[in-house]
């Protein structure tokens, strides 16, 4: 009697799929909207899609709740009770545009940099940053300096490129990949894809973190390393590896500066009339331009000249890195390893980089016009991101792992690390940083850049900081994001400068997005002698009620990811792979129901009824609609807009005309846009001939521009010969020693900044991003906070035990600067001095339409809390800036702790700050979500 | 129907790779977010946004740690769904028949329309992978999402169960584990392919494959490796020179 | 598992309404007129309590009638099939009882048969679960039946059957325990082999899969300190068995028997809590718990 019940086996799925780009996080993978009725009902990856392949993680999917969250904002909105109180009336559109141009109208007349516009995950940078160069002040950058600039521009100075969006291993054919630190953030689907390719193919992987989760879970071997000592582990794997003589010579001497001389009386490079930097010709035993037909270069030896011998940059790099001071036994113990597991690792790299080579036959041309008939790939990789980053020694810790990679030849070699364009492309090809600004005028170039000397700094002839958070001073020469993360207390101290209006664009500063998050919202909330607040005018633009809204005199509510135009530029932050070309749209899949505006839209406005050169035609209209209208005929350069696909007649890659049907054509092409590499361009494309003249014909680039690899790093000796006192650009006395010791042209190590609070704080204390979750999006969307509603804090089991902790138990963390209290939880798996918690989980009281007793406030708790922008005080009458004296990267990775196990009875997390009012009403009860009837 | 039947055409079944799931929760949530909007009753969310949200999921993600002696130790990263058992004991104790295991393809699903939300299958499942709906009040669970893996409004290279489809790092297999060829079943045989809680007598189609083992990097044999020339009389320059004379 | 109070209730009640209608069934004692009615009455009234008491639990009661086509391989179906069928074969005797004075022994006894039958199904429901150990035990159906029997004995007022009962409860108790506190270790099941990782070491949940609450460990997980079940355990034991008993040896009273009453079912409560509180279900070792 088996009888089943009939089943509809093919049931209608949807009736219309809507192909758009992913804003879950900054990964921004292809997906397919499915709709009934008009309605959102269930969203997938999309498989042509050349970041995500089909796949989609878990925030992706939940994409659907995110779009329909409670937090939404609905309209625009004033503030009527004090800051911080979320007190707010619903305004017109009308009102809030007309508001936020008598605002910004009298500044832009008299003082442009007393607008200071920022913006966090920002995908509109090359947007934003063109309305805010439009208008003229030098008050502008995203979240980068807070996030990972560190890598970024380790990345770019030492081989024009770093991961990410930058490049990528070659999953391909790699056979042995290292991950550094905490990395699962970014970008998140294609190294799980990646790392999935490495295991189908049972490719070796090894972690090196301090905790073993996420990826470093799948890590075959795993370096249970002691934060802020990679730098350290990475040099002592470039020790054992030049003591084995297990390097790369004809790719150093081909593709790097290794061969450079370097002059032995100012460090700088030994050039010719004509500047062009010399080297050694082993066969005429003659220093030669290095770019001389048929040079024998030597690494070894030096010439004689003027009585002192000029060495070339390896010998300088030999001499420093097989000193004992970096023997696996030397570094050991500081980096909390064994010199076994160092030497294992170098040995294992050295075997699968010169053992197991690989050899591609496609013949390619270099730029000396030299003909190969093959490929040899180093299938070694390598990845990182803001675990090595966020420290006090992250710039040069990223250089040395820049440099492990180069020194074995794996960059831009099959089984590598392979760029993705428009990257490579040295910081010669990258803007310099600018901030001349007058009374009505654009500013006079753009923003963010990379100085290659001291006198590409942004200072005025006193020294003091052209920029409000002190970007390219000589507090952070090399802040190539900027540093966003010091606007609010520079702002507030007044500190180069007072502002006017801070104008913040998605953005969480006054919780997630700042240290020391407690006392910046009281920075944000104080009030002068006179009653004004320290920060007169404030203007946030968000699509959901975060902790910032309450901060903010007038709310421009910006849509969901949905409701929306975007581009996903190779102007700005691209998606391209390592043999291809790509970028995306957002596109509209559903109107909004509320009274909200697209932010890029309103930004538009806001330049037309200001006058902003480029945003208003001669008759006085606009020029530009709204954002879509801007991406399909913006121009950077002629025939260069934000979208290089279907350009012109529609044929037109990377060059042409604006196209009117431009979105129609992405919408009906998936969303996207993609353009292969020719194959024989696809590897060494710093030095490839053909990849350059594809690059130049699709607009990446002017003109062919190879280059080598900066093993030494010219610019960093620069600045620290002005540091030692020459030239005309001289840092601030105080200052001297710092840049001396910091800015060394070879990668070197030093201990991170809060070494000396390692006593009385003996603990390192972590924080990451559950890959369920992105920022503070994640915690408010009904299904991603049932994953992770709270933040408990793991101990090593060494802590555990020590400290007597039982299941249950709660802990208080100190810092220097602040405490959090939260639940324990053991973790054997875990470097034995180091806790963690989970980060973009807890959350203020009210905020987020969420239950004020929601787990997100009540179990929770951020580590910013206890990490300040400032140093402790020393004793010298100086504060000094928590992060990297290069970048000015927030070192938040540095940070040290001492735990206490909380008084029983303890269940609720501090900081528990008091509830914010929410200016969207509360959601109760249960969700059903469901759109079919 | 709560009789099982006696052996079924296919057996259609995951195959997770515990060496290579990162814990990312991605099949969790697009399992919720395909079955809350296809076959049955949504998966609802009580107090969504409260103090305590609870709300359905067919498949859910722990995470393991396992301390070793000579090792350091491993974290394991766990997707948990229905195993859809040859030998189910959720299907037998149901009262009603709503609980049945297709004859077909072997999928133990449950008529919704059947379901007095006894709960009574829950509790014979080993697994814990029925859950009953709070608002519904029907016992849910892994379809293998029959409504895709037949669905003809479906691409063929979709048809394959949501959380399959989604998996970013590619630790989900889906196939006929009745078929010794199926890449699934020598999946399962090249890597040792478990099944969890053999004791409990369930005979499970899904499989689960171990780690493979980890930290045995070998302490290393430098000097086979080593290049003998850096450790000559000449040292490293002498080596360079050598080496570069190579080239 | 979660101690329901629909589920304690309904095992107790209609446990002890079927025990009563054996003993009726049975004519061991053969009331008419009013007394039948009060007796078939409340032998009915418990069963049919218990009964609405489990439906309780359902979270769609207006499909119930489902639940009686299952009993080829259901023993919660089976159970439904025999509760009906002892009600419907006991009502002839019953009536007949009441309003003829005449019992109808063959619909008594069958009646009779069908509720020990009804009462073993009950047991079965727990006792087939092997993911719970504790009730995957020949021991289980005894507990459920001696309650049964004992109760109905208290109801009908045979002291010497009540009290050679409550004495088989007792043991039938002590011998559920006993086992019972190895059955889980006997069934092997550990977080090695929940998960497949015994083999490499020492498994230790690290992060569960949701930071709330969930359907699994609300109904399945319930945690219970040790001493608080040895306090529970005398007092089921206690007043479910041995105090009725101590009292059925004072001389005959209708006080007497209503203490005994109330002391057992009052006992049977904390030992069906205990029952269900005690019981750890396998799936707990998936959150690290038992």
């Amino acid at each position: 009697m088996q009888s089943q019940p009939a089943l509809d086996l093919s049931p209608q799925v949807s009736d219309d799929v809507r192909k758009t780009t992913c804003y879950m996080c900054a990964c921004r993978c292809g997906i397919n909207v499915h709709m009934k009725d008009g309605k959102v009902a269930y969203i997938e990856g999309n498989r042509d899609h050349p970041v995500n392949r089909g796949v989609l993680c878990a925030k992706g999917s939940a994409g659907i709740m995110q779009h329909l969250s409670p937090a939404r904002l609905r309209a625009p909105l004033k503030r009527v009770g004090p800051r911080g109180s979320g007190e707010f009336v619903e305004i017109t559109w009308e009102e809030a545009l007309q508001t936020a141009t008598d605002w910004l109208r009298p500044l832009r007349e008299t003082a442009p940099e007393k607008l200071a516009f920022f913006t966090g995950r920002d995908q509109s940078q090359s947007f934003t940053g063109w309305w805010a160069q439009a208008f003229g002040t030098p008050n502008w950058a995203a979240h980068g300096g807070f996030c990972s600039v560190n890598m970024a521009a380790a990345g770019i100075y030492t081989m024009g490129g770093s991961f990410w969006e930058f490049g990528q291993p070659d999953w391909e054919r790699t056979k042995l990949f290292l991950l550094f630190g905490v990395a699962e953030d970014h970008d998140s689907n294609p190294i799980k894809m990646g790392l999935g390719k490495l295991k189908a193919r049972g490719a070796r992987v090894i972690g090196i973190n301090p905790i073993r989760s996420g990826y470093n879970a799948v890590a075959d071997d795993w370096v249970g390393i002691t934060p802020g000592t990679d730098g350290l582990f990475i040099l002592s794997l470039v020790h054992e590896l030049l003591k084995a003589g297990k390097i790369d010579l004809d790719y150093l001497i081909r593709y790097t500066n290794a061969p450079y001389l370097i002059d032995a009386r100012t460090g700088l490079f030994l050039r010719d009339a004509h500047d062009t930097p010399l080297v050694r010709d082993r066969r005429t035993r003659q220093a030669m331009p290095w770019d001389s037909p048929s040079i024998a270069p030597d690494l070894a030896h030096g010439v004689e000249r003027d009585g002192a011998t000029h060495l070339p940059v390896f010998r300088h790099l030999a001499d420093r890195y097989l000193a004992p001071d970096y023997a696996p036994e030397a570094v050991a113990e500081k980096c909390g390893v064994t010199p076994a597991q160092i030497r294992a690792i170098a040995a294992e790299i050295a075997r699968v980089a010169f053992e197991e080579e690989i050899t591609l036959n496609r013949p390619w041309t270099d730029f000396r016009g030299v003909r190969h008939e093959t490929m040899t790939g180093r299938p070694v990789a390598m990845h990182a991101m803001r675990g090595i980053s966020a420290h006090s020694n992250g710039f040069q810790t990223c250089r040395a792992l820049h440099l492990l990679q180069i020194l074995i030849g794996s960059i831009e070699t099959p089984g590598g690390f392979r760029f993705k364009p428009p990257y490579p492309k040295p910081p010669e090809a990258h803007p310099r940083p600018h901030a001349r600004h007058a009374p009505g005028q654009p500013l006079d170039g753009p923003h963010l850049g990379y100085p290659l000397g001291p006198e590409h700094l942004l200072i005025h002839e006193d020294g003091t900081p052209k920029r409000i958070d002190k970007a390219f001073s000589w507090e952070a020469p090399l802040s190539a994001h900027g540093l966003m993360h010091m606007v609010i207390s520079n702002a507030h101290a007044g500190d180069p400068y007072e502002i006017d209006t801070l104008f913040l664009y998605m953005a969480n500063m006054a919780w997630n997005s700042s240290m020391n998050t407690s006392q910046v919202m009281e920075m944000l909330t104080d009030k002068k002698e006179d009653g004004n607040y320290r920060i007169p005018r404030i203007i946030y633009a968000d699509a959901y009620s975060s902790e910032m809204v309450a901060f903010a005199d007038l709310i421009l509510p910006d849509t969901t990811y949905l409701e929306r135009h975007d581009c996903i530029s190779l102007l700005d932050r691209p998606i391209c792979e390592a043999e291809a070309l790509a970028d995306s749209i957002r596109w509209p899949v559903v109107e909004p129901d509320r009274d909200v505006r697209p932010f890029q839209s309103v930004l538009l406005d806001l330049g037309h009824r200001l006058g902003l050169s480029g945003m208003v035609q001669e008759d006085g209209s606009p020029t530009y609609r709204d954002y879509a209208d801007y991406i399909t005929h913006h121009e950077r350069r002629p025939g260069i807009g934000p979208l290089a696909g279907f350009r012109g007649n529609g044929e037109g890659k990377g060059r042409g005309a604006p196209n009117p049907d431009q979105i129609t054509r992405y919408i009906d092409n998936g969303g996207f846009w993609i353009d292969h590499i020719p194959e024989d361009a696809q590897f060494y494309k710093p030095w490839n001939a053909a990849y350059q003249d594809w690059a130049v014909a699709r607009g990446l680039y002017d003109k062919p521009q190879p280059y080598l690899f900066n093993l030494y790093l010219e610019p960093l000796r620069k600045f620290q010969r002005a540091a030692e006192g020459h030239g005309p650009h001289q840092p601030p006395d105080h200052l001297r020693t710092r840049l001396t010791r910091s800015m060394d042209p070879l990668p070197l190590w030093y201990p991170p900044f809060s070494e000396p609070e390692a006593d009385a704080f003996p603990l390192h204390a972590l924080t990451q991003r559950p890959m369920a979750h992105y920022h503070s999006w994640g915690s408010q969307n009904a299904w991603l906070r049932q994953i992770h509603g709270h933040t408990p804090l793991y101990v090593s089991g060494d802590i555990w035990t020590e400290h007597g902790f039982t299941e249950g138990d709660w802990a208080t963390l100190t810092s220097p600067h602040g405490r959090v209290t939260l639940p324990v939880v053991r973790m054997d798996a875990l470097n034995p001095h180091t806790v963690w918690t989970w980060n973009a989980v807890a959350k203020r009281r009210g905020a987020w339409a969420l239950d004020p007793k929601a787990p997100e406030a009540t179990q929770s708790a951020l580590l910013n809390h206890l990490i300040h922008e400032l140093l402790p005080a020393k004793g010298d009458g100086l504060r000094w800036a928590n992060s990297d004296p290069i970048t000015g990267q927030a070192a938040w990775y540095d940070l040290r702790v001492r735990i206490e196990k909380a008084p029983a009875g303890q269940s609720v997390s501090h900081p528990d700050h008091i509830p914010q009012s929410s200016p969207v009403p509360a959601p109760a009860g249960d969700l059903v979500h469901q759109t079919k009837t | 129907m709560t009789t099982l039947p006696q052996s079924t055409k296919t057996k259609l079944g995951l195959v997770i790779d515990l060496d290579t799931c990162v814990g990312c929760h991605a099949c969790v949530i697009s399992c919720k977010g395909w079955n809350t909007e296809n076959y049955g009753a949504p998966l609802s969310d009580l107090d969504a946004y409260g103090a305590n949200p609870e709300g359905t999921f067919l498949n859910r993600v722990h995470s393991f740690e396992v301390t070793r002696d000579t090792a350091p130790p491993m974290v394991v990263h766990f997707p948990k769904s229905c195993l859809h058992c040859d030998n189910a004991p959720c299907v037998t104790v149901c009262p009603t028949g709503a609980s049945y295991k297709r004859v077909e393809d072997g999928i133990v699903l449950v008529n919704e329309d059947a379901c007095i939300g006894c709960g009574l299958c829950a509790w014979a499942c080993p697994y814990g992978a029925r859950e009953m709906d709070g608002v519904e009040k029907v016992m849910k669970k892994c379809t293998l999402c029959v409504d895709r893996i037949y669905n003809e409004n479906l691409p063929e290279e979709d048809r394959e169960p949501a959380c399959v489809r989604t998996c970013p790092a590619g630790a989900r297999h889906f196939g006929d584990l009745a078929d010794p060829n199926s890449p699934v079943s020598q999946l399962v045989a090249e890597r040792g392919g478990m099944d969890l809680m053999p004791e409990q007598g369930t005979a499970p189609v899904n499989k689960y494959l171990p780690p493979r083992p980890r930290d045995t990097l070998a302490t290393p044999d430098l000097a086979s490796l080593c290049d003998p020339a850096p450790k000559a009389a000449t040292g490293f320059l002498g080596w360079l020179d050598r080496a570069l004379e190579r080239l | 598992m979660h101690p329901a109070p629909s589920l304690i209730l309904f095992t107790v009640l209609s446990g002890a309404g079927f025990g009563l209608l054996i003993w009726l069934g049975i004519g061991l004692r053969a009331p008419t007129g009013l007394a039948a009615f009060l007796l078939f009455g409340m032998g009915y009234a418990l069963a049919g309590a218990g009964l609405l008491a489990s439906a309780f639990h359902l979270g769609h009661p207006e499909r119930a009638l489902l639940a009686f086509t299952q009993w080829r391989s259901s023993w919660l179906s089976r159970e439904a099939v025999l509760a009906t069928a002892t009600l419907a074969t006991m009502a002839p005797h019953a009536a007949s009882s009441v309003f003829a004075a005449v019992p109808m022994p063959v619909f008594g006894w069958l009646g009779a048969a069908l509720a020990l039958a009804t009462v073993f199904a009950t047991a079965m429901i727990y006792t087939q679960i092997r993911a719970v150990p504790r009730w995957h035990h020949w021991s289980t159906p005894p507990v459920f039946v001696f309650a049964s029997l004992a109760a109905g004995a208290l109801l009908v007022g045979r002291t010497g059957l009540a009290f050679g009962l409550l004495l088989a409860l007792a043991i039938a108790m002590i011998a559920h325990w006993v086992a019972g506190d190895r059955q889980f270790a006997r069934a092997g099941s550990t977080m090695g082999s929940a998960t497949g990782l015994g083999a490499l070491g020492q498994v230790r949940l690290l992060e569960p899969p949701h930071s709330g609450q969930n359907y699994l460990l609300r109904e399945m997980v319930h945690v219970i300190g040790r001493k608080h079940v040895y306090k529970l355990r005398l007092i089921a034991l206690g007043l479910g068995a041995l105090l009725p008993a101590l009292l059925l040896l004072l001389p005959a009273s209708y006080v007497g028997f209503g203490l005994a009453l109330l002391s057992h079912l009052t006992g049977l409560l904390a030992q069906r809590w205990l029952f269900f509180a005690e019981a750890e279900h396998v799936v707990g070792l998936y959150y690290g718990k038992r």
